[in-house]
């Protein structure tokens, strides 16, 4: 049955994932923990271009508004993980709300073209509104999370939980999102948006809402890295995170929940380990990219799902993303 | 099981086998230094400096310290803080070093800080003037053995206003941490002095387009003090010349303004820029004549103050594990050690800690030069050991707050 093999699919998954501090040095611990949170946001603009089928480069934005919001409450005003967690997912819902009005006049490269401008506003503020974020300085000396709870989330291995806590919540939310009718009403978007609107369905709308949920579950992942680094800067709201993102999706398989998981995993552990050993590594995650766009479109997933599928020889695939 | 659920269970297999705990049983093995400079982006050539300087050090002492094999291991910070930080984790927790050495920019340098305190692993900052760090805000294992930012602006600003005789300065600076000390150090003593700062522009760290500040300027003052750094001390100079300003208005500034990073890529434009700072390739002592003799003909430049600063904390390290007859095991005593260390003959000159961890040096005031065909900056004036307090007593000096944008406040500025 179907049913049950996935739900002990996802079992030995959470397994794997939760007795992984017990087995990995510290070191590898921290860079599963960046992948988590990579994870999450990922998933999060997969929402956005995976099942709606729009492509954005602004999503690092979230991700800086939920950063941010941790650094100056946490340095400034003395909050604790709650109060900075609820103020940067209103944040972020907020200003997505703001950018949707603007970005969704627009499809295609145009739409791609105005989340890049937005997420370059959300960098200028962060760059250059000193008396707030401390500018290029960025803001260190984030404390651990403090929950109020009996145990303690500063050694790395609770943080670990607590991050994959996060992660599960995420999943488990957007998975519901993303099967349910709504949903499949996205996908039904991104096929063919002029067939949704003679179907009668509001099609702006659900653009609009989807855009909106992928800004605030950015902004929820922006926490998170927040804490993992104990320090923000504008760094983390440029465009080359943007577009990191973006290639975590594409990478992983984008219109899945898994995919972007495993995109950022990749990522993560390629930038961190391949550096060490070269200097070129960026020249060997770029022609990782360039492989997986014309042999594996859809991705780790995609290709994996055709070879399990015992598929017939892979063949030149010529699509553009978004 | 389902398909999904296969290809992420072989996925976090995957990473599980990458993490083959090799339990190495350390005995006296070699001493293990972990460097963290940007090797790629904006500023790598400056950690390319860094490493050399390190490394021809290294080489000059046989590749050991306190009589044990050196292991150095350089990783790449890319110039950014967050790398920088998971940079940091590898190297003490994956590679187990001894100490660290690094870093360019004041920001990362305050954002590793306290990650350091946590690790218990002495680090060297070498370049990093952030001056809270030995300040206001000291980390207990950071080791300055480089500099403050405002510690060469503060004899400098007297200078200028009592030997150059400006009287009203205009500045212009990178927008962040080190811009902001370096000219608020310029500032308090310059106006102590009798001068005035009549305009402050700060343009963002990174611009390479002059344009719309160089227009900005007054016209109405004595002298422009400029402070850049990296790419943008490759394009000011010449963006400051042709905007018609050189022939008006003498440009001073910080001295990585017109370091020996950027003047061999310069050309006639930077032809009497007056800059402090605790180095100059053309410091006419033996050590230093030796050292760049040295350094030019292994790596074919001219060592910058980058190159200098690393050399000597690479020579830091070693007088402190001699001292502690090469035990850098004990991290407590290596910390001790290093912050006693005293170098009389570093090729900029004496150094030694003060008691706030900062070196006390000499400043030494350096003018652009055509020497041969090649520009140097001729020191035309020297302060001897200087500290980062300049003649202030430490406990008024920290009551002030740290300089910033907005302090010392511009009462002169329109």
């Amino acid at each position: 049955m179907a049913g049950a093999r996935r739900l002990l699919g996802l079992g030995l998954v959470l397994l794997i994932l939760g007795l992984a501090p017990y087995m990995l040095s510290s070191y590898l611990l921290a860079l599963l923990t960046q992948a988590v949170i990579s994870a999450m946001l990922a998933m999060s603009l997969d929402v956005l271009l995976g099942y709606t089928g729009l492509a954005s480069l602004g999503h690092a934005a979230y991700l800086g508004l939920g950063a941010y919001s941790v650094g100056v409450l946490t340095t400034q005003y003395g909050a604790n993980f709650w109060g900075a967690l609820v103020v940067g997912i209103v944040l972020a819902t907020g200003v997505a709300m703001v950018f949707g009005l603007v970005a969704l006049r627009a499809t295609g490269v145009y739409f791609l073209m105005i989340t890049l401008a937005l997420g370059m506003v959300v960098w200028g503020l962060a760059q250059r509104w000193v008396s707030l974020t401390q500018g290029d300085n960025g803001i260190a000396g984030i404390p651990k999370p403090d929950l109020g709870l009996p145990w303690s989330f500063a050694t790395p291995m609770a943080f670990y939980y607590l991050v994959l806590v996060g992660f599960l919540v995420t999943y488990a939310v957007l998975g519901v999102i993303v099967r349910s009718p709504f949903g499949q009403s996205l996908v039904g978007i991104r096929e063919s948006e002029s067939r949704m609107r003679t179907l009668g369905y509001h099609v702006w709308l659900h653009k609009y809402i989807g855009f909106i949920i992928a800004g605030a579950f950015g902004g929820f992942a922006g926490v998170f890295w927040a804490y993992y680094n104990g320090f923000v800067s504008p760094t983390d709201v440029e465009l080359a995170t943007s577009v990191e993102i973006l290639l975590m999706v594409a990478l992983g398989g984008r219109g899945t929940l898994l995919g972007p998981t495993l995109g950022a995993g990749v990522i993560v552990l390629l930038k961190n380990l391949v550096s060490v050993y070269t200097q070129r590594w960026l020249l060997i995650l770029g022609a990782i990219y360039v492989l997986t766009i014309i042999y594996a479109p859809d991705g780790i997933v995609g290709a994996v799902k055709q070879l399990l599928r015992g598929g017939k020889a892979m063949a030149l695939r010529v699509r553009a993303i978004g | 099981m389902g398909k999904k659920s296969a290809v992420v269970i072989m996925g976090v297999l995957a990473l599980l086998a990458c993490a083959a705990p090799g339990v190495v049983w350390a005995q006296k093995g070699p001493v293990k230094i972990g460097v963290i400079t940007p090797m790629t982006g904006a500023a790598a050539a400056i950690g390319k400096d860094m490493v050399n300087g390190l490394t021809m050090y290294l080489e000059q002492n046989e590749q050991q310290v306190a009589g044990r094999k050196v292991e150095v291991i350089v990783e790449d910070s890319q110039g950014k803080p967050d790398v920088a930080l998971t940079k940091l984790r590898k190297l003490v927790e994956n590679d187990k070093v001894h100490v660290l050495l690094g870093e360019v920019f004041a920001h990362i340098g305050y954002a590793m800080a306290p990650r350091v305190d946590e690790y218990k692993v002495p680090m060297l900052y070498p370049v990093i003037a952030a001056d809270d760090l030995t300040q206001r805000k000291p980390a207990k294992w950071v080791v300055r053995t480089g500099w403050t930012s405002s510690q060469p602006s503060h004899p400098f600003g007297e200078w200028v206003y009592k030997t150059l005789g400006y009287k009203r300065v205009a500045v212009i600076a990178m927008d962040y941490a080190f811009g902001w000390e370096v000219v608020g150090g310029f500032q308090k003593t310059f106006e102590e002095a009798g001068g005035q700062i009549v305009q402050k522009l700060w343009p963002p760290l990174g611009t390479t387009d002059f344009a719309p500040y160089l227009v900005q300027i007054r016209r109405d003052a004595d002298a422009v003090f400029a402070l850049m750094v990296a790419a943008s001390s490759l394009r000011f100079p010449k963006q400051y010349q042709d905007a018609g300003l050189k022939a008006r208005l003498p440009l001073i500034g910080g001295g990585t303004t017109f370091d020996e990073f950027v003047l061999p890529s310069l050309g006639d434009e930077a032809i009497g820029g007056i800059t402090p700072l605790i180095y100059s390739a053309a410091l006419e002592t033996p050590e230093n004549s030796r050292f760049v003799r040295a350094y030019r003909t292994k790596f074919n430049k001219v060592p910058s103050y980058f190159s200098e600063t690393s050399y000597t904390a690479a020579r830091w390290i070693n007088e402190a594990a001699k001292a502690i007859d090469g035990n850098v095991e004990n991290n407590e005593a290596f910390l001790a050690a290093l912050r006693k260390v005293e170098i009389p003959d570093a090729p900029r000159g004496p150094i030694k800690l003060d008691t706030y961890g900062n070196p006390i040096q000499n400043v030494y005031v350096r003018k652009v030069e055509k020497k041969d065909g090649e520009l140097w900056n001729t020191v035309i004036h020297t302060f001897p050991a200087v500290s980062q307090f300049w003649k202030y007593p430490p406990e008024e000096f920290l009551k002030q707050p740290v300089y910033s944008r907005d302090f010392p406040p511009c009462q002169h500025c329109q």
